[in-house]
């Protein structure tokens, strides 16, 4: 498989990163680079396998119902941008 | 004791020697951190290791150290300087994993990890410099400068190496003797192989034995917390502060922690000992094909029988990580968008500053492997690439299940090769890559390991040789790694370094 | 023939699938220990895992995994003992993270099924496809400055268990009875408290169109839908927008709609998420259900609203409309069993779902608040059959208690309206309203015998309401007879 400059843009799109038109051909050698060099898992028989999510084999731990955090508006919006009293601030979204 | 002697000669104890020179007295927690601190202003400029320096903190943090041993209120770290890779969050201490985007980034928690070697009584020295996001092996991506390795070629002393990465901030500092040991954290090789690197243990411990929480995450199910230090035991030391359950962290084990120095003592009498044969790759220098024989000559004369082992899936380990790395890091790294903390860019509307923040604070590599991981998870190709690599994974594990069937522990080389200069495997991400061949499997299997330096190749660098352990069982990885330590008598040291 | 839209070619029918979100009931967020309090100050129920700051981790909350397991043994659904959580990813003001967890692959509960009842009496089985845990995000302000959004978390990370049915609903009548059983099934299980107005139960309705014995049509969704009205009209709504679309030749596209002053339209914020690149999330393991712990919770489950319906019928003798109105709510159900117990059930019914009803509506309050509690009703009801007031009296006697809040043999002693029985009063009474009403006497001796209701009027109001009826009735005849 090989990146078109279009599936670039989708990509960069659904990953909200800004790619300039001057970026896209090197950009697509190095992810085309990569990708092929990655192909190579196909000669690999996978068949009847499991796909391992993690290397934790374990089983979740549940904590108890009780409320142990949060009530630090101040340390929640600290390190923000923008803030408007205790909110965060955004350039208006239109939905 | 003082002066400036007397300080040279404390940046070159182990953490162990420092240990009961503290208890009794010979010198304070203060004068071995000044000298320390003292270290680091004269060299980081050269070798940027350092991202942030707390002196002011460290001697705070000494000066209680000294109260507490005057009053014989000993914690096993209790005074010793140690520098933490800032992918740790240390609290109010700004955090930027490399990373412009996390430039302005002062975190209001303390990671535990690191909270737990504060809980033992070490002094922070500063945050060291790394790969951004912890993604790289040549440190070389860092938003704040690439990291220089104090050790020199001896045929082209101008070269400027690089430490490995991505904890190559960690690896540079313990090795120039900046601090007595430090943190650092292995997703695809990011401890060991600077580790190897700079001529120092390095320790991946198994997957769940150190908490991930309070640590930026670069790729969740990969990320492992773990120890630098200039010995095995030093390392063992250091682990057993930083290991333990975390009800914090999902994923982390709720097992006991060995008492992993005393392991380092245990040799390796009637061990069986795997030698990976498919750890034998085109393009390894010569030299560590050697020293990898020495490391297992050593290994049989201290009474182990050396034992031929597969691993037949060694070949796909690395495209399978580079599927399993990004994809999580695309998802992991979206949360840094330029609402609720480090860089914004503004733009004409949300979705414009998201994409200009995004675009400005994260360098090349990060971008890369953002979009790589996108497209592999993306739909029409989730199954071609994704699920695919995790049934790689899982085969990946099941080659180390059936060889730790047969053996105790495994040898092999760290890296293919030693340190090399600033500016070399730079135009092609996957030669880049390839650093990693050695260390990206236990990753995947999440099974621990550790670096040791082995010797020397022709050029005066350090050869680093891995043990790779079953789950759980760092002990016997300690024992290994130690009983390698022993026979390599390793005494090399690196050309930059305190006191030199 | 069910509900149906004619269009300009023809009749068109309605499918329609909901998924509802529902606020899990717990002290704590699903993987954070902040509160999930409604209507604290902005951000101030917000942990370091809720602002998804670097390094934070999520931990699960055993509480909601139970209020999940219970939702759907309610919802006689089959319960996957192992489930797993996925990142969904997309960017939103309100999305802290980058990613919701939800369980995409593999919910914690699988197919079930649902009752409803409709108004004509017939009822209806609506399949359940699933129910899934997963986080809410968090609020986006826009109408606080004229060129920012504001956001708060207070919201991101409250659980909320996601209910998703089969196309099964086939008029808006039938998706408001299905999320008002559904409702009422939460508030029994005490998984969610149903409250629409604060957000804490919101529809997403998938609406279709097609004629008759076709195979589905492209569906939009109307998303965030947050009364049982709005879901009845959005659809009607929206399936006349499309009945349009498609016969003036046109093709309705697979979107994402809002519903706003009666209209949908489409919803330009979500138009390229549609790649949501879900991938299990490496931070969570495997939840797997230990069985007894399961059987456990099934064990402590209360009645359910259709097991207490059929209950009320059989026991009480109710008929299936009156048992389905004091089944809807349990607060009405436990009301009326505490009135009925030991008394005639029939009269207790009657008595809840006539006066106290529409004293509650009069006074604005709901069952729980009621000024009159079940045991003053069921008080009210023993001094009736005992005699010592009329039913005519009684009435009287509630409003008394609805304006007070006292005991209705407080109000009778008060007021001195304790019933006359005796027959000696009574029979002096009838003499006294007969003489004076000597023409009419005649009258009604002459034939005229409807006047018997207004000698029983006058003698009632010469005691003050107080006669016994029966006795009354007795010495009138007797002595009309007579004279
Ligand atoms: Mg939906
Ligand atoms: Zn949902």
């Amino acid at each position: 498989m090989s990146l078109e400059p279009a599936t670039i843009r989708r990509i960069a799109a659904l990953a909200r990163l800004r790619v300039e038109d001057a970026e896209l051909p090197v950009l697509a050698a190095e992810l085309n680079g990569i990708l092929g060099w990655i192909e190579q898992l196909n000669e690999v028989n996978v068949d009847g396998i499991e796909p391992l999510t993690g290397a934790a084999q374990m089983a979740l731990k549940m904590r108890e119902d009780v409320v142990t955090d949060g009530g630090y508006p101040d340390k929640v919006l600290a390190n923000a941008p923008e803030r408007a009293g205790d909110f965060y601030a955004v350039p208006k979204v239109v939905e | 004791m003082a002066g400036s002697s007397t300080a040279i000669s404390l940046t070159d104890l182990t953490i162990a020697a420092a240990r009961d020179g503290l208890r009794a007295r010979h010198f304070t927690a203060r004068e071995l951190t000044e000298a320390h601190l003292a270290a680091i202003a004269r060299l980081n400029p050269r070798l940027n290791a350092f991202i942030t320096v707390t002196g002011d903190r460290a001697l705070t943090q000494a000066d209680a150290a000294d109260t507490a041993l005057s009053r014989g209120d000993f914690a096993p770290l209790t005074g010793i300087p140690l520098a933490i890779k800032d992918l740790f969050c240390t609290e109010g201490v700004r955090t930027t994993a490399g990373s412009h985007i996390l430039s302005p980034f002062v975190p209001p928690y303390e990671s535990t990890v690191s909270a737990n070697l504060l809980r033992d009584g070490a002094i922070f020295v500063g945050k060291t410099n790394m790969d951004e996001f912890a993604m790289g092996s040549s440190n070389m991506t860092s938003a704040f400068g690439p990291v220089v390795n104090p050790w020199k070629r001896r045929q082209d002393a101008d070269a400027v190496l690089v430490p490995g990465g991505s904890s190559g901030g960690s690896a540079s500092a313990v090795s120039a003797r900046l601090a007595m040991g430090a943190t650092g954290t292995d997703t695809g090789g990011s401890i060991r192989q600077p580790a190897a690197f700079c001529g120092i243990v390095g320790m991946k411990p198994t997957y769940g034995r150190c908490s991930r929480w309070g640590v930026v995450a670069f790729a969740s199910s990969l990320d492992h917390p773990g120890p630098f230090a200039r010995t095995t035991e030093d390392c063992a030391i250091l682990l057993g502060s930083m290991a333990g359950h975390d009800p914090k962290d999902s994923t982390s084990a709720d097992l006991p922690v060995a008492d992993y120095a005393a392991a380092c003592g245990r040799g390796v009498k009637g061990m069986r000992i795997g030698v990976p044969r498919e750890y034998r790759v085109d393009g390894m220098q010569g030299e560590i094909e050697t020293l990898w024989q020495q490391g297992l000559a050593w290994l049989r004369d201290a009474g182990a029988e050396i034992v031929d082992i597969s691993l037949p899936h060694t070949k796909y380990a690395l495209p399978a990580y580079y599927i399993v790395a990004p994809a999580e890091a695309s998802s992991n790294l979206a949360r840094y968008d330029g609402v609720r903390f480090g860089l914004r860019e503004n733009g004409t509307d949300l979705r414009d500053l998201y994409e200009r923040t995004r675009a400005a604070g994260f360098g090349a590599e990060v971008r890369r492997r953002i979009l790589i991981g996108t497209y592999v998870l993306s739909a029409g190709y989730y199954d071609a690439y994704y699920l695919r690599a995790q049934k790689v994974r899982a085969l990946i594990l099941r080659d180390f299940t059936d060889a730790f069937a047969q053996v105790d522990a495994l040898v092999a080389p760290t890296a293919p090769s030693a340190a090399f200069a600033q500016g070399e495997n730079m135009d092609d991400p996957v030669q880049m890559y390839l650093n990693d061949v050695f260390t990206g499997p236990a990753d995947l299997a999440g099974v621990p390991a550790i670096s040791v330096p082995a010797g020397l190749d022709a050029n005066g660098l350090p050869l680093g040789l891995q043990v790779i352990g079953k789950p759980f069982d760092e002990a016997t990885v300690f024992a290994v790694g130690a009983a390698l330590e022993r026979a390599a008598g390793f005494d090399a040291l690196p050309q930059i370094r305190a006191g030199a | 023939m069910g509900y149906a839209i004619e269009g300009s070619t023809g009749t068109w029918e309605v499918v329609v699938g909901l998924e509802v979100h529902a606020q899990v009931i717990s002290r704590a967020k699903l993987f954070s220990g902040a509160a999930t309090d409604f209507g604290a100050p902005p951000n101030s129920q917000v942990s370091f895992v809720d602002a998804a700051f670097p390094g934070m981790l999520p931990v699960i909350n055993r509480e909601c995994v139970a209020q999940a397991v219970r939702t759907g043994l309610g919802l006689n659904a089959h319960i996957n003992f192992v489930s797993r959580f996925d990142r969904k990813n997309y960017f939103y003001a309100d999305l802290p993270a980058g990613y919701q967890i939800s369980q995409y692959q593999h919910p914690i509960v699988g197919e079930g099924k649902i009752e409803i009842e409709l108004t004509d009496g017939s009822t209806r089985e609506i399949g359940i496809t699933r129910l899934h845990l997963e986080q809410d995000a968090g609020k986006s302000l826009h109408d606080q400055h004229p060129s920012k959004t504001y956001v708060d978390l207070n919201r991101s990370g409250v659980a909320l268990m996601e209910i998703v049915s089969e196309p099964d609903i086939r008029s808006p009548e039938e998706a408001g009875a299905y999320v008002r059983k559904l409702r009422t099934i939460l508030r029994y299980l005490g998984t969610c408290d149903g409250n629409m107005e604060e957000g804490s139960m919101r529809a997403d309705v998938n609406v279709s169109v097609r004629r008759h014995g076709e195979p589905y049509r492209t569906r939009c969704e109307v998303k965030n839908v947050n009364s049982v009205r709005f879901v009845m009209q959005a659809i009607e709504a929206e399936a006349k927008r499309q009945v349009e679309v498609w016969e003036s030749g046109g093709t309705v596209e697979q979107e994402t709609r809002l519903f706003e002053k009666g209209t949908t339209r489409s919803m330009r914020s979500k138009e390229d998420a549609h790649d949501y690149r879900y991938f299990p999330d490496p931070d969570l393991l495997p939840l797997v259900l230990d069985e007894a712990w399961v059987a456990e919770l099934k064990a402590k489950l209360p009645e359910l609203p259709d097991a207490k319906k059929r209950r009320f019928m059989h026991d009480y003798g109710l008929a299936a409309y009156d048992a389905g109105v004091l089944v809807a709510e349990q607060a009405t159900a436990d009301y009326f069993e505490r009135v009925a117990k030991g008394r005639d059930a029939k009269l207790a019914a009657n008595w809840v779902m006539g006066d106290l009803f529409a004293a509650l509506n009069r006074a604005g309050r709901t069952i729980v608040d009621s000024p009159v509690s079940a045991a003053a009703l069921g008080g009210l009801l023993d001094l009736m059959a005992d005699n010592t007031i009329s039913g005519r009296i009684a009435k009287d006697v509630f409003e008394a208690m609805v304006q007070t809040g006292d005991d209705p043999v407080a109000i009778i002693e008060a007021k001195g309206l304790r019933q006359v029985t005796d027959t000696g009063a009574i029979d002096a009474a009838v003499a006294s309203v007969l003489a004076a009403n000597a023409d009419k006497v005649a009258e009604y001796q002459a034939g005229r015998e409807k006047l018997f209701g207004f000698f029983v009027g006058q003698v009632m109001k010469a005691m003050a309401g107080k006669g016994n009826p029966a006795l009354v009735n007795d010495a009138l005849k007797r002595k009309l007879s007579a004279a």
